[in-house]
């Protein structure tokens, strides 16, 4: 294990600059989220650090060592790929064991063995070793793929959305097994993700990335709590936070150049309206089992925060709202306080 | 249908009963069709010279190896009187040939030349596919140089019949000492061959995704390591389709063959053809010689054949 950084780096293709001045340090045994939407550069950010691309400028040190040069195979990193793990020629033991037995390796047959069952045991796949890679469920084959890198002890794991061709259920265990098993070995982890539930529920910090720049660096909490722009601030939160133009809602006195307030659940107090006070009307209440939506109408504008499950509000209802320490945003989309 | 009126219901994709008959029935008449030629020949070969040019031809004989001893040897016409002083018959074909006032002379060139089509088709069968493969995985995983003027001018190769520059080739290889040579005749068929094999096996490596490579090169092994340990094996469909395609246009190759071939390294198409017998042609002897012409690519494409049906597709069917 060891610490990772890149300084600076710069990738295009052809006219389109997948990652832009990428400054990024992740510490040894830290597992850093990349979180953005599809387009933003994360694939390509891995591939730099893999040593899959060349970086057009910058430079990325693992180690304390400068690998901008090296083959990937001297770097000392894993790769679990979004798609394409498996190699399907092979079976489900021999797909574990081929990191392994690479000729820069070279590991006794015994050891080979006891890692291998090892990991497959971790994942839970010890059953299937004899079958062939293709012959597994879509979770099976997702766990062979990462077991495939967690054979091995390199410098750092990176990790391509690999449980995003997962369903809901597999993907929340999934989720859950990784975060335990990087914990017990201490590992280094680079992981990219669009889905913040990822993001919030593995990430020691989250690093949010859009059109190839970095955004803003954070514990889950920071960016949660302390977005940086509106961006950032629309990356994390079920439902999205609210951003309501200045004025359509008293919020007393704004801090200057404040155009836009965003507005998450906690940051909104709801109550029925008594005598006139009505700010708003509420449209509907999505009921999605564990929460409410309440969805509501300021205006003309369409605001959604949870519910209170014991409330007692429904379609039709007039409320007054009140913000409660909000964040707010200047014309550009960057914070003021 | 029962008689209550209850329909079975059948899947829409899988064939029914009737379908899978009428495309069985289709199959076997066309089998027949193209299987009647090669029975023929098989038939012409266990005639003798004279039921071989029976007019109308005799289906039922009593089947001879005449054609096949004379194809493995050469005779020379003796009188009676030498005949009968000789010691006794020593096989089947000693036999016959005596029967006819002949004697057999020595071992004829059969064996040499199909010798010679063996290592000049699977030679250059091996080369053109050794080359097509590392080419085609050159086009698609390197951004070469104007890649695309390069395809096409590789594919531009076989624009025209090869035979066409059957002349400079002639005059090309009598001048640098190739002619009737085994290895300039496979270095031919290779150019000849190459490009169709770039051409058919960049589409199959093409569909091999490149992260199965990034992730061997990432578990530390080199690109050439990467190449043989996990592009070959899945590529394995497309090789064996594209030798087969190169070896049956190797193994039949006349034209060139006759040109510039005549003795040391001639091949069995120009051989077969003038097989001469006893005041013309010997018709049992070249049905002989055509049947075990066809043995090699029979037993090829029955070895490969696993790979070659679903190679076939050009990897549609793949996954
Ligand atoms: N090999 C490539 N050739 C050309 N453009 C590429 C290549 N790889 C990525 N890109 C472009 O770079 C941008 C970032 O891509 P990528 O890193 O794959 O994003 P993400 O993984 O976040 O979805 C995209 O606009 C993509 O089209
Ligand atoms: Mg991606």
């Amino acid at each position: 294990m060891a610490d990772v950084i890149l300084s600076g780096v710069d990738k295009s293709f052809g006219p389109v600059r997948a990652v832009s001045d990428m400054s990024l340090a992740i510490a040894d045994g830290e597992f850093l989220v990349l979180l953005g939407p599809t387009g933003a550069g994360k694939t390509t950010t891995l591939r730099l650090v893999a040593g899959l691309e060349p970086p057009d400028a910058g430079s990325i040190a693992i180690g304390g060592r400068d690998v901008t040069r090296i083959a990937p195979a001297e770097r000392d990193v894993t790769f679990v790929f979004q798609q394409y793990s498996l190699y399907p020629h092979l079976s489900v033991y021999e797909n574990l064991a081929f990191p392994l037995r690479s000729p820069t390796r070279r590991m006794p047959e015994a050891e080979i063995r006891k890692r291998v069952e090892e990991i497959a045991a971790m994942l839970r796949i010890s059953q299937k070793l004899d079958n062939r890679a293709t012959r597994l469920s879509g979770g099976e084959m997702q766990r062979v793929a990462i077991g495939r890198a967690l054979v091995r002890r390199p410098a750092i794991y990176l990790m391509d959305e690999p449980l995003s061709s997962l369903d809901a259920k597999l993907r929340a265990d999934l989720r859950l097994e990784l975060k335990r098993i990087q914990q017990d070995l201490g590992a280094t982890v680079l992981y990219v993700t669009h889905d913040q539930t990822e993001a919030m529920t593995m990430a020691n910090r989250i690093g949010v990335i859009s059109a190839g720049r970095l955004i803003q660096v954070g514990s889950p909490r920071e960016i949660y709590t302390d977005p940086r722009n509106v961006y950032v601030a629309t990356r994390l939160g079920q439902p999205a936070i609210n951003l309501i133009p200045a004025g359509l809602i008293p919020a007393g006195s704004l801090p200057s150049g404040a155009t836009t307030i965003g507005a998450r659940t906690e940051h909104l107090r709801i109550a029925r309206a008594t005598n006139g006070a009505a700010t708003a009307k509420v449209d509907w209440i999505e009921h999605l089992g564990d929460q409410n939506h309440l969805h509501l109408t300021v205006g003309n504008h369409k605001l959604v925060t949870l519910a209170d499950p014991s409330s007692d509000l429904a379609g039709g209802d007039a409320v007054s709202l009140a913000f409660v320490n909000p964040l707010f945003f200047d014309t550009a989309g960057d914070r003021v306080r | 249908m029962s008689a209550t009126g209850i329909t079975t219901a059948h899947s829409v994709v899988a064939p029914t009963g009737r379908t899978r008959a009428i495309a069985g029935a289709i199959v076997i008449v066309y089998a027949l069709i193209t299987m009647i030629p090669l029975l023929w020949i098989v038939v012409t070969s266990f005639k003798t010279p004279d039921d071989s040019i029976a007019y109308p031809p005799k289906l039922l004989f009593t089947p001879s190896i005449e054609g096949y001893c004379n194809l493995f040897n050469t005779r020379t016409r003796q009188t009676p009187e030498y005949i009968a002083a000789l010691p006794p018959a020593t096989g089947q074909c000693d036999q016959l040939v005596r029967s006819r006032n002949m004697v057999i002379a020595g071992p004829s060139n059969v064996i040499p030349r199909f010798t010679n089509s063996i290592i000049i088709a699977f030679g250059s069968t091996f080369l053109a596919v050794a080359l097509g493969t590392l080419t085609a995985y050159g086009f698609s995983r390197f951004r070469v140089p104007f890649a695309n003027d390069l395809l096409f001018f590789i594919l531009s190769t076989r624009f025209m019949p090869p035979i066409a520059v059957a002349i400079p080739i002639y005059l090309m290889y009598r001048a640098i000492g190739l002619t009737d040579t085994k290895i300039g005749m496979i270095l031919l068929y290779t150019a000849v061959n190459v490009s169709l094999a770039v051409w058919l096996l960049k589409g199959f490596i093409d569909e091999i995704p490149r992260e199965y490579e990034e992730a061997a090169m990432i578990d530390g092994y080199s690109r050439l390591q990467a190449f043989r340990k996990v592009v070959l094996p899945q590529a394995a469909t497309g090789i064996a389709a594209t030798a087969i395609f190169c070896l049956i246009f190797a193994w039949n190759e006349y034209a060139f063959a006759v040109l510039l071939t005549s003795g040391e390294a001639q091949t069995m198409p120009p051989f077969i053809p003038f097989i001469i017998g006893e005041g013309g042609q010997d018709w049992p002897a070249v049905a002989a010689a055509t049947a075990l012409f066809l043995i090699p690519i029979l037993v090829f494409t029955i070895l490969l054949r696993k790979h070659l049906l679903r190679g076939i597709t050009f990897g549609a069917v793949r996954k």
